[in-house]
């Protein structure tokens, strides 16, 4: 049997990190994805722009880059802000940022930009007369939105959505490295102490993929569901 | 789980927000874990060191409540201007390139450098000379990098590393022909540990004081000279009372 | 000679965090980065053309240990696979005394190895979409012709399937060089590694980041650039009339 020699618990906590980690960051990705596809195509050319700056730049730099800025840097910003209003107006409030909460914002907000992109192709990929039916049957644009748009873009989004969190699922790993204690970080430990480092990396990567695999089978039914009436995919 | 969730959705409410009034009742000390035998974790995951137990003792008699959090060397001066923590004691040597940045107690302990090799290493000295080509180890960001940095970094390879156990594990594989480090850390994790066969090199190091400073010492932040004024007299109180003497005996036992 | 230095000298005056010194770091960093990714892409490429071939045999016990190894090379973080490569060799008995050590222990080959593995096996499924993905006409065209199975791989499903890959082994090579960043926590002296190194020193992040962050870009955008060249030599013959 195998033997954690004491770091089991340990083990077992840092998974629980990385699967918070990942699903809370997921969530942001997604809401930040969906308005970067709305804002890439919007009218408006400011928006866009903007939007364009961000996925370009995301895109361009290491997670893990960006992940050491935002989490020693983000907070020296936070400070001089909070140590002005100190000065100024004696208030003395403070955001602090934790290992976790810079980890869920930095891979939501790398992964914002790959959502965009997706999300984008496939709203896209929305054949217009379906639109133009549904309007054509009164409906006004959220519900055009609700019953037709978004229904049919999951369904060309989802196989880049999967790619996306399995992506984003190895990206935290990258966590450990600015001191968050996920399982990578405690497996890496524990094998420095006990020099035995196959014993604890070797399960920590069996993990990794059980979770790819579990994903691979949720996603594989969600496909299945919004094709109900494409017949096959 | 559900307790370990919601925790840290607090915790991710960013903004977690708190209004801390001037005058501290809960201190907050960062500290980079393992760096025996001043903090280190026993396997269940209980911290424990010098620097703890001196920590914990002087939180009680300052009357504060204090927890302990932990943080890599290399982000733990910006973690304390950041307020992840109220202050800093962590083995960290009191300099005049930190003093720029944090307000430091008065030192609470004053220990030298030293080189630690393998005992099979034909390394007498640590001139410029002999360690010519050699990979010397250092932890990334201490004072003990800026010098071998600045006196060696033309000449040897430096490898830096974020906790001294990846520097002890890459010595032991060989990977490492020398390491600069505190020296009762080395002489605990290397000199003193069974089965593994190291030497020190040459003389102990203090000079010159502008890397080695004097001492360690509490970092807190500048404007917090109230809080470092309350440590500092506890720590005569127990310098004077003995309490001092009898955890320093607990870790170094009779030696210095 | 002496003017430039002067006036870089001069630039450089007064500037605490970017020294000679420091911008010394960052171009060894640019340097180790740069070779460790290009090699680690070559040798990949090179292992992964064979494995994707093979990776679609009708043998089982040839293409299931490819799958075998693309899945779990994918699925894994590459920060595992070079904790265990890291740490690993190691622990091989005797290894401190063959004539490999010298090798691995700088810390330069075990994540060279690493990034290989792992890029070949990006690169072997990218390969393997392509080749599945050539169209059936040229196939029969190539059997009507009377080609055999290995003159058809080599002068018509490799030549198009390559062409067909190109786009997403183009960002292949740029998820290289972002997950190359890793290489720093295995003490190489790499772009993220002169970075970590010149905020740990002057406690400085937002300079040492963001000035590592705009090479990157840089780097980023030059093989962009690289691979829209190509695929617009390459896949001229698909782009529409005009």
């Amino acid at each position: 049997m195998l033997d954690l020699q004491g770091y089991g618990p340990r083990l077992l906590e840092g998974a629980g990190v990385t699967i918070q980690l990942a699903l809370l960051s997921l969530a942001l990705a997604l809401v930040l994805g969906l308005i970067t596809a709305s804002a890439k195509m919007s009218r408006n050319r400011l928006i866009h722009a903007i939007a364009t700056v961000y996925t370009t730049l995301i895109r361009g730099v290491p997670d893990l880059v960006l992940m050491m800025l935002l989490f020693f840097g983000g907070q020296m910003g936070v400070n001089v802000i909070s140590d002005m209003l100190y000065d100024s107006f004696e208030i003395d409030y403070y955001i602090s940022f934790n290992a976790f909460a810079a980890g869920v914002l930095t891979i939501g907000f790398i992964f914002g930009a790959y959502m965009g992109e997706t999300f984008r192709g496939a709203f896209m990929a929305v054949d217009n007369g379906q639109i133009e039916a549904g309007r054509a049957y009164g409906m006004n644009n959220w519900l055009v939105f609700r019953r037709i748009r978004f229904p049919q873009m999951m369904r060309h989004a989802l196989p880049g959505l999967s790619n996306n969190w399995m992506v984003l699922l190895k990206t935290t790993a990258l966590v450990s490295v600015i001191g968050l204690s996920d399982m990578v970080r405690v497996a890496a430990e524990a094998s420095r102490a006990t020099h035995e480092p196959f014993v604890f990396l070797l399960p920590v990567a069996a993990a990794y993929l059980m979770i790819a695999s579990v994903s691979e089978w949720i996603f594989a039914r969600l496909q299945k569901r919004y094709n109900i009436g494409f017949g096959g995919h | 789980m559900k307790k370990l969730l919601s925790v840290s959705l607090l915790g991710l409410a960013v903004a977690a927000t708190t209004a801390q009034a001037r005058d501290y009742d809960h201190v907050r000390i960062g500290v980079d874990v393992p760096y025996e035998p001043m903090e280190y974790r026993t396997p269940e995951g209980e911290l424990t060191g010098f620097d703890i137990d001196l920590g914990n003792e002087l939180c009680e008699r300052v009357g504060v409540t204090c927890e302990w959090i932990e943080q890599e060397w290399d982000g733990i001066v910006p973690g304390l201007l950041a307020r992840n923590y109220d202050a800093i004691m962590s083995s960290m040597t009191i300099n005049d390139e930190r003093r720029q940045t944090v307000l430091f107690s008065e030192p609470y302990f004053t220990p030298p450098s030293a080189w630690f090799a393998p005992a099979t290493s034909e390394l007498e000295e640590t001139s410029q000379e002999s360690l010519e080509g050699k990979t010397i180890g250092v932890q990334r960001g201490t004072l003990q990098d800026n010098y071998v940095t600045d006196m060696y970094g033309s000449v040897a390879d430096i490898n830096r590393y974020s906790t001294a156990d990846d520097m002890v594990l890459d010595m032991e594989a060989e990977r490492l022909d020398i390491v600069f480090l505190d020296y009762p850390v080395g002489k605990s994790t290397l000199i003193d540990s069974e089965n593994r066969a190291y030497q020190v090199i040459g003389e102990k190091i203090t000079e010159p004081k502008e890397y080695f400073g004097d001492g360690f010492g509490i970092a807190f932040r500048q404007r917090d000279e109230a809080l470092a004024e309350r440590f500092n007299e506890a720590l005569e109180e127990v310098q004077q009372d003995g309490t001092y003497d009898e955890i320093h005996q607990k870790y170094f036992g009779e030696e210095e | 000679m002496l003017d430039i230095s002067a006036w870089f000298n001069d630039l450089l005056a007064g500037n605490l965090i970017f020294t000679a010194q420091t911008l010394g770091y960052y171009w060894e960093g640019l340097v180790t980065t740069t070779q460790l990714v290009f090699l680690s892409l070559v040798i990949g490429l090179v292992m992964a053309v064979p494995l994707a071939v093979l990776r679609g045999s009708k043998h089982p016990w040839i293409r299931l240990p490819i799958y075998f190894y693309t899945y779990v090379f994918r699925g894994t973080p590459l920060l595992i696979q070079l904790y265990i490569i890291y740490y690993g060799v190691v622990f091989v008995d005797g290894i401190q005394d063959s004539f490999l050590w010298p090798v691995l222990r700088e810390a330069f080959y075990p994540a060279l190895i690493a990034f290989t593995l792992n890029t070949a096996a990006y690169t072997t499924e990218i390969f393997h979409g392509a080749i599945k993905a050539t169209a059936r006409g040229e196939i029969e065209a190539a059997r009507a012709y009377g080609m055999s199975q290995n003159l058809m791989m080599r002068r018509i499903i490799l030549p198009s399937a390559f062409r067909r890959a190109l786009p997403a082994y183009g960002n292949e090579v740029i998820f290289m060089l972002h997950a190359s960043a890793i290489a720093s926590v295995v003490t190489l002296m790499d772009l993220t590694g002169a970075a970590r190194f010149v905020y740990a020193r002057y406690y400085a992040p937002f300079e040492a980041f963001l000035f590592v962050a705009a090479i990157y870009l840089c780097l980023t955008f030059a093989i962009l650039y690289f691979f829209r060249f190509l695929e617009k030599k390459l896949l001229a013959h698909l782009r529409p009339l005009s």
